[in-house]
């Protein structure tokens, strides 16, 4: 695995920092030469981890989330959205469609989306200690077609 | 999020221009709640073409909007999702409650 760039941001759980953390995303994997069909996919995937940390891991606190991107082997986009809140007990639960601690504001798509927009997804969490979400999604650069 | 609004015989016509989020949705509801409770419409339109950026927190409000209007005995639709925006309410499966339509379609 050849790590071609990254950044890692680290900021605090105010819900304003939703729309900075995909528009950063969306800046960084510019690079990738994604289409804005692409960018509309990352920008969605990222807002949603960021918006799970903010509602679920500090939902009385703010605490700090750690967004790291990574470009690897020249076309793959690796998203982490870290948090050190409260954790999930239950991950397969959480992450099944509709379901939400959140009340109604919420609509319990949010990994369902982060599923559809990307390729891979993964859930750690711990009680307690927090959660790492892991996201990969290959770019199809235009550029190299043809 | 700024929200326009335009009522003509029954129809009542919002129009979201902006960043739909988890930041801005509350305010967005109860905006868009105040509307509805004013102008008590049999049809509401949402006009999302000025919808720049939408994601799950998106979903939870045209669900709840859906509920009141159902409530009031009308119906609502949305209108002019732009590509983003479609693909999340692709993704959450939408359509199964409320219909998608394309531009200034009702049916």
């Amino acid at each position: 695995m050849n790590i071609k760039n990254y950044i890692t941001l680290d900021f605090p759980s105010n819900s304003a920092n939703e729309a900075f953390a995909r528009a950063a995303a969306s800046a960084f994997a510019s690079q990738l030469d994604p289409t804005l069909e692409e960018l509309g996919d990352i920008k969605t995937a990222v807002s949603e981890a960021v918006t799970n940390c903010i509602v679920h891991a500090y939902p009385r606190e703010i605490g700090r989330i750690r967004l790291r991107l990574r470009i690897l082997d020249e076309e793959t986009l690796d998203i982490t959205v870290r948090d050190w809140g409260v954790g999930m007990e239950n991950v397969k639960q959480a992450m099944e469609p509709l379901f939400t601690t959140g009340g109604e504001e919420r609509s319990g798509m949010g990994f369902t989306i982060m599923q559809s927009f990307t390729d891979t997804l993964h859930v750690r969490s711990e009680k307690g200690k927090g959660t790492t979400v892991s996201m990969r999604r290959r770019i199809f650069r235009r550029s190299r077609i043809g | 999020m700024n929200i326009t609004s335009a009522y003509a015989s029954g129809r009542l016509t919002i129009g979201l221009i902006g960043e739909l989020d988890h930041h801005e949705a509350r305010e967005t509801l109860q905006s868009i709640t105040e509307l509805l409770d004013e102008y008590l419409p049999r049809e509401c339109a949402m006009d999302l073409s000025g919808l720049r950026f939408m994601d799950s927190s998106g979903i939870a409000l045209i669900v709840r909007l859906n509920r009141k209007m159902r409530e009031l005995g009308g119906r609502i639709w949305i209108e002019n999702p732009s590509v983003q925006t479609r693909r999340v309410l692709e993704a959450a499966g939408i359509e199964r409650l409320v219909q998608v339509a394309a531009i200034g379609g009702t049916t």
